[in-house]
């Protein structure tokens, strides 16, 4: 008998044949949130009060209120979180089809540039030269762009916000309208805190991943850790963020399947 | 001169803390009315509106013709008559204070009390009147000497009526304002052993962060008051040695209540200002209550500085009011609780402060170094509610005089 596709992958993920890694950071109080200028209003950060802990309050059960906004931590962006977006059908989380929180990742690394140059951007040219060397980018697949930023959560270095903005790396609008328009991405996965480079607010466009992605109905996924444990090609994404009403996004737990590397 | 305060040796690990007694607190309601003078730093006393003349104690009718009393502001001079020193006592509160001394007192103002008397005042002499609150809120009178006697304030039996900064350990909730490290600074300048400071975004940088965390005996400390974890923890570290806690966190936004006001601002407020207070309060109360009679740096005070708004509300500030209303609130119910336990719980009145949120407001605003000299002079006063600029001062005396004009007059 033929094992279909999905049995397969039951059996692989029993055997162990395909792994689950997590690419999620924890909620935690300290995790920090996109700061945008004083005068506008900001990201909430995560924050969970005791309702009860086995005491008067609930003697046999523990349980927390809590806290946030739709883009703290670990969270994904839908097409309304922007204006491009804002009259696209489908464009709420509780309205994406959730055929999209299931796809495949392609991940370009650019860690060793991020690490020369904390602004660096990723043009079209960066890109084709990138598949000239690795091959083409699949239709329909989350772009993931390892920065490595992961590892610089808990410093100052992970928002890396000084007097004249923030400072991480991002695509420009050409990156974006060729991995939109050319390789029909399903969205941008990166680490930092935003889809765009720190000082994309000065691009032209301005904020391109933001504007061009939910332009496009495609998707944002931030805050991601440990994107330089996946392989270039391969690894099955699983983000589902929470169905609210109208929302514009939701922080949410995301994994990668990879098929373990033989020995 | 006043033998001078010494800085106290580290606590004996072996020696039980004295528990902080009150004194007596059952007092006539005529009592808790002089009481809301002595918090406000006013000489009263009652006179007759019939014939005219001063009387103390506190008392329901004129002892001499049985008109009705109203409270005024006296002339505070006073010559002390006679003077004795306690050495027994069966209260529990002044059984830990022996020797205590107390005179009689000819008050120019009439009447003779009986008073606390600081240690440089004797028979004969001249004195200061002050009204003062004792630990368990009651309304005292204390005789303070003539002319610039050193070390004034290190009378000891005096600064059982204070919350003075010298030698105190402070904690200063929000350092990332101007105000907040404007008060830091003013309380090592007065003797404070050491300051600690609240950051509540350690990994983001803040205008003036290099010269506070240079500042000798002056140490940042994560806390942000939103968070109820961060709260607890700072708490769970250095609630048994800190004395004094000022409260100078807040969210001031502009904003109506109908027209050009955001939720997402009123929410971050009142989580900030209010619920924040009530995190500070649960964290530290109990471990400021437990220290309350702990020598010289036992714990004193709880100082919140809050919008004078908060008395009235006010258009344009809609929900800054509100949350400072609640805090208001928040802070009689905090002071009735704390009372018993030996504990200040202060509130400096502030007007707009000269700050990035207030720049739309016409002057006069309050300078961050005159809110800070308001709040140590509070401190070393021990007095409850204190005004800090102008706009307080008068918007205080505006709303002591007719709430609800004042409420209209704010919000026109």
């Amino acid at each position: 008998m033929t094992q279909t596709p999905l049995a397969a992958l039951s059996q692989a993920l029993i055997t162990g044949g395909v792994e689950c890694i997590d690419l999620t950071n924890t909620l935690s109080p300290d995790f920090p949130v996109i700061v945008l200028p004083a005068e506008f209003g900001q990201c909430a950060p995560f924050r969970m009060e005791k309702v009860s802990r086995y005491d008067d309050n609930g003697p046999a059960w523990y349980w927390n209120n809590i806290s946030m906004n739709e883009h703290t931590g670990t969270h994904f962006d839908a097409p309304a979180h922007w204006v491009t977006g804002k009259d696209l059908p489908s464009n709420t989380v509780d309205a994406v089809p959730v055929q999209d929180f299931v796809a495949p990742a392609v991940v370009i690394d650019i860690s060793d540039e991020a690490a020369a140059d904390e602004d660096f951007v990723v043009t079209r040219a960066f890109l084709e030269d990138w598949e000239a060397r690795h091959g083409k980018i699949p239709d329909r697949h989350w772009i993931a762009l390892r920065t490595d930023w992961y590892k610089r959560v808990g410093t100052p270095d992970y928002l890396n916000l000084k007097e004249d903005g923030a400072h991480s790396p991002g695509p420009d609008g050409g990156a974006m309208d060729f991995l939109v328009h050319q390789r029909n991405c399903i969205g941008l996965a990166v680490e930092t805190v935003g889809t765009d480079a720190g000082q994309a607010f000065h691009f032209d466009p301005p904020l391109p991943a933001h504007s061009i992605l939910h332009g496009n109905g495609r998707y944002g996924l931030q805050c991601l850790t440990n994107l330089d444990k996946l392989p270039t090609f391969g690894a099955l994404i699983v983000a589902c963020p929470l169905k609210i009403e109208g929302g514009s996004g939701s922080p949410l737990r995301v994994i990668a399947l990879v098929e373990r590397a033989q020995a | 001169m006043t033998d001078p305060l010494q800085r106290p040796r580290r606590k004996d690990p072996l020696r039980r803390t004295t528990l902080g007694h009150v004194p007596p607190r059952l007092r006539s309601r005529a009592a808790m009315e002089m009481a809301t003078h002595a918090a406000q730093g006013r000489f009263v006393l009652q006179t007759c509106e019939s014939c005219d003349r001063a009387t103390y104690p506190p008392r329901d009718r004129c002892p001499n013709c049985w008109g009705e009393l109203v409270w005024r502001e006296q002339d505070a001079g006073g010559q002390v008559a006679a003077e004795t020193t306690i050495r027994h006592s069966t209260d529990t509160y002044f059984r830990n204070h022996m020797p205590w001394r107390i005179g009689t007192v000819r008050l120019d103002a009439g009447p003779t009390a009986i008073v606390h008397l600081h240690g440089e005042a004797g028979v004969g002499d001249r004195v200061n009147m002050v009204l003062k609150l004792d630990r368990g809120g009651n309304p005292a009178l204390f005789a303070m000497p003539r002319g610039d006697v050193p070390n004034m304030q290190d009378d000891p039996q005096f600064r059982s009526f204070t919350a003075d900064p010298k030698h105190r350990r402070v904690l200063v909730t929000d350092g990332r304002t101007d105000t907040g490290q404007a008060i830091a600074r003013a309380l090592l300048d007065a003797g404070a052993a050491k300051v600690f400071v609240g950051d509540c975004a350690p990994l983001m940088r803040f205008a003036g962060k290099q010269q506070l965390a240079a500042l000798d005996g002056a140490e940042l400390v994560p806390l942000d008051v939103t968070d109820t974890h961060s709260v607890g923890n700072l708490a769970a570290q250095l609630g048994g040695r800190i004395d004094i806690v000022i409260n100078t966190a807040g969210q001031v936004r502009e904003g109506g209540v109908a027209f050009g006001a955001k939720l997402s601002d009123l929410q971050a407020g009142l989580d900030t200002g209010v619920v924040g207070l009530m995190r500070l309060a649960q964290a530290f109360g109990p471990a400021l209550g437990a220290r309350s009679d702990d020598g010289v740096n036992s714990a004193a005070a709880f100082l919140d500085v809050v919008p004078v708004s908060g008395l009235s509300g006010q258009s344009g500030y809609s929900g800054t009011a509100a949350s400072a209303a609640a805090r208001l609130s928040l802070l009689s119910g905090f002071r009735g609780e704390m009372q018993k336990a030996g504990i200040r719980v202060m509130s400096v009145l502030t007007g707009p402060v000269d700050d990035a949120w207030h720049q739309r407001l016409p002057q006069p605003k309050t300078a961050p170094s005159h809110l800070a000299r308001t709040v140590v002079a509070a401190l070393r006063d021990g007095q409850e509610i204190s005004c800090a600029g102008d706009v307080a001062k008068d918007l205080f005396a505006r709303w002591r005089a007719d709430p609800l004009l004042t409420m209209r007059e704010e919000n026109r």
